[in-house]
């Protein structure tokens, strides 16, 4: 597995790349889906902390596990959100659907 | 600075969606633009180009065309693809629609345009290809 993908317990976390754009979305959607179903994963988060660009493709990826991971009864959540990520979070409605964590707990 | 302009031709490929953004990331930097400026430009390219490597081409590998260009303290954008066109442009524009669920595609491609960028307008003819023209104050 990549450094890209961490598993702590029951959670998955993503170290998302410095770019989250169409073409680094791809990977992580597939190496994502694979871990979810191989392991037992309850949450999957999303860590952003050394993420500086995000567009719609970025979104497109958080919502497609969300909605695969509601399906197993898990949930999705961000981490180390900076205020461009924020703000794109907020453009899309994507902060009401998922946990944003201030910090680590 | 009074005006500069550039073109550059570039593969569909979804690799070249970053080139595109930080090449026009540079050529906007004589403009001392703020930060927040430059990422919302950088989104909006990203997102015309993703638009033509995804929907114009349907991920075949062919040219875009990028041209920007500064007069005063306006950039100003256009991106073109010779690929399948919109049929309808209104319907495209609207946020969440998108014709690709398959691939994930959440349908804000245009909406981050809209937000991102003072003014966007798109020039489509089906089977020929599609022109977003977008533009920008940097107000530094």
């Amino acid at each position: 597995m990549s450094d890209i993908f961490r598993i702590e317990d029951e959670t998955l976390r993503i170290m998302v790349p410095k770019d989250l754009d169409h073409h680094n979305c791809i990977t992580i959607r597939e190496t994502a889906d694979t871990i979810m179903m191989q392991q037992n994963i309850k949450e999957i988060l999303f860590d952003f902390q050394h993420t500086e660009f995000m567009d719609s493709s970025g979104i497109g990826v958080i919502v497609g596990r969300y909605k695969n991971m509601k399906c197993l009864g898990g949930t999705v959540a961000a981490i180390h959100v900076n205020q461009r990520i924020r703000k794109i979070f907020l453009l899309s409605g994507l902060s009401k659907m998922i946990m944003i964590y201030e910090q680590e707990a | 600075m009074r005006e500069n302009n550039m073109i550059i031709e570039f593969d569909s490929r979804s690799e070249n969606e970053g080139f595109a953004r930080v090449a026009v990331a540079a050529f906007v930097t004589p403009l001392n633009p703020t930060l927040e400026e430059i990422e919302d430009v950088k989104t909006a390219v990203s997102e015309a180009v993703t638009n033509s490597v995804i929907h114009g081409y349907g991920e075949r590998v062919e040219k875009i065309i990028l041209k920007a260009s500064i007069k005063e303290n306006t950039v100003s954008i256009e991106i073109t693809d010779f690929g399948c066109g919109i049929e309808n442009i209104e319907k495209a524009m609207e946020p969440m629609y998108t014709t690709r669920p398959d691939l994930e595609r959440s349908g804000m491609g245009f909406a981050f345009m809209e937000a991102f960028m003072d003014e966007i307008h798109i020039e489509s003819e089906v089977n020929k290809g599609t022109t977003i023209y977008m533009n920008k104050k940097i107000m530094g």
